[in-house]
């Protein structure tokens, strides 16, 4: 369970302060999976790096009785200078895993080849999505929070993403932000539409997309 | 108490990783790889050293001048690499800080701990050449030696922590820390004894705790020769107090994340 009371985040701006959320809550249960819409700009990514307790909210409470993925996006979580291979030794050291049986894994599924063993700068940002995603999976959370991480990937790809966190993995939550409204069909039972700093409800993702479309 | 074990079992992890991983990133695999980590500062300081020892410096005082140039030159490399490295550590470091178990003061103190192996290995490695070339004799005191390091690497690391956590948030320390880092170079004690200075002169060098490391390392190596003036007490009340600032900093700064 993941329990969200009252954040607020700002940001300090050459104008003075930004208010991004301003007093958002919300509940996430264990197997539940919410998809968050929003313009750009509109805290969608913030919000997801909160509840990845990467940043702390600026007032409110975030309570995780879960254990929550980092925030898998494009970009971020790893070393461009480093290889493939060195970013998934790395991560399995952070989190206290064997190294050897992922690496097989991680192969198999980024399909990399030979380019597991060069830095991540030479990577496209398909490559990058694709190793971004199995090196999330290598570690088993309960809860894992997708910021866009499956937008830059061709049909292939999300075959085998949606294989992975919603057949082997469907006791888990999901946290997802998307624009594309037929994979957030697919993946969650609740939207939130996240618009000027304030958090909407609806109970399927349709609703809240003509919600979106009609705000915009 | 269960939870206080499991966080430490974390922390070690972390930073055992991050060690890792900062070799690897620092010295690569195709370069001459972690031999460079005690090359570079050696490299540095045979230059040092054979300017010093080719110009006239060696004639005005009796005293050893390699050993005076290694002990200085790998005191001041031991503070200023150590803040070095520290100081931007957040902002380079933005990506990796998306794993909440990694904290910001893991990668300081791991960021240190490779500065201070690379520092101390090289002094020995640098000093293990010049005493068998015959330019430099054997150090008289090892405990002072290995205190005095403590005592330095704690005033880098102290300092580092303080700085650190100021510029993650206010990138403008960057910059006034480059004229304070010149003043402490010059009053270390790089190219001087404290003996040597007027008592107003003493008085002021011995207002910072890194020229106390650095008589403190001289006179582990070559104490019999001079009159150290130093005090531990002192320089570690200093740096316990620009610990605890240097923490309640990073405290306030907390992640010091910028946002894109």
């Amino acid at each position: 369970m993941i329990l969200v009371k009252n954040i607020v985040k700002r940001y300090q701006t050459r104008n003075g302060y930004h208010t991004v959320l301003d007093g958002i809550s919300f509940s996430l249960k264990k197997g539940e999976k919410i998809g968050i819409l929003g313009r750009n700009g509109a805290g969608k990514s913030t919000l997801i790096r909160l509840l990845g307790g990467i940043e702390d909210p600026d007032s409110g409470t975030i309570r995780r009785d879960m254990k929550v993925s980092w925030p898998l996006a494009s970009k971020g979580g790893f070393q461009g200078s480093l290889t493939g291979a060195d970013n998934l030794r790395f991560i399995c050291r952070i989190y206290g895993v064997g190294f050897e049986d992922k690496m097989r894994f991680v192969e198999e599924f980024s399909e990399l080849g030979k380019y597991m063993h060069e830095p991540l700068k030479s990577y496209s940002s398909g490559m990058r999505s694709r190793l971004a995603f199995a090196m999330s999976m290598v570690i088993e959370f309960d809860c894992y929070l997708i910021d866009e991480a499956m937008s830059a990937g061709d049909a292939r790809f999300r075959d085998r993403c949606r294989y992975e966190l919603l057949e082997k993995r469907s006791d888990r939550s999901i946290v997802m932000v998307s624009h594309d409204h037929r994979q957030m069909r697919q993946f969650c039972n609740v939207c939130y539409v996240l618009q000027n700093g304030a958090l909407y409800r609806f109970d399927n993702p349709d609703a809240a997309f003509s919600y979106y479309k009609n705000a915009q | 108490m269960k939870e206080l074990l499991h966080s430490i079992t974390v922390q070690r992890r972390v930073i055992g990783a991050l060690l890792m991983r900062e070799i690897i990133t620092r010295y690569g695999r195709n370069n001459i790889g972690f031999l460079w980590l005690f090359v570079e500062p050696a490299l540095y300081t045979i230059v040092i050293t054979l300017i010093w020892h080719y110009t006239r410096a060696g004639r005005i005082t009796s005293l050893p001048i390699t050993a005076m140039a290694v002990t200085g030159y790998i005191s001041i490399q031991l503070w200023r690499n150590i803040v070095g490295r520290v100081k931007n550590a957040v902002s380079v470091n933005n990506a990796i800080l998306f794993h909440r178990n990694i904290k910001v003061l893991d990668v300081f103190i791991s960021r240190t701990l490779l500065e201070v192996f690379g520092a101390f290995f090289s002094f020995v490695v640098v000093s293990t050449i010049f005493i068998n070339v015959g330019w430099m004799g054997y150090p008289e005191d090892t405990l002072k030696i290995i205190l005095a390091f403590l005592i330095l690497s704690w005033f880098g690391a102290s300092l580092a922590l303080n700085l650190g956590s100021l510029i993650s948030r206010f990138p403008i320390f960057d910059r006034i820390w480059k004229p304070i880092s010149y003043a402490l170079f010059i009053l270390s004690g790089l190219f001087f004894i404290v003996d040597w200075l007027p008592p107003d002169g003493r008085h002021i060098v011995l207002l910072f705790p890194m020229a106390h490391g650095l008589e403190l390392l001289r006179d582990g190596y070559f104490g019999s020769m001079f009159t150290a003036h130093y005090d531990i007490g002192y320089a570690a009340i200093c740096c316990l107090g620009m610990t605890l600032s240097g923490l309640l900093l990073l405290n306030l700064t907390g992640r010091g994340w910028d946002a894109e």
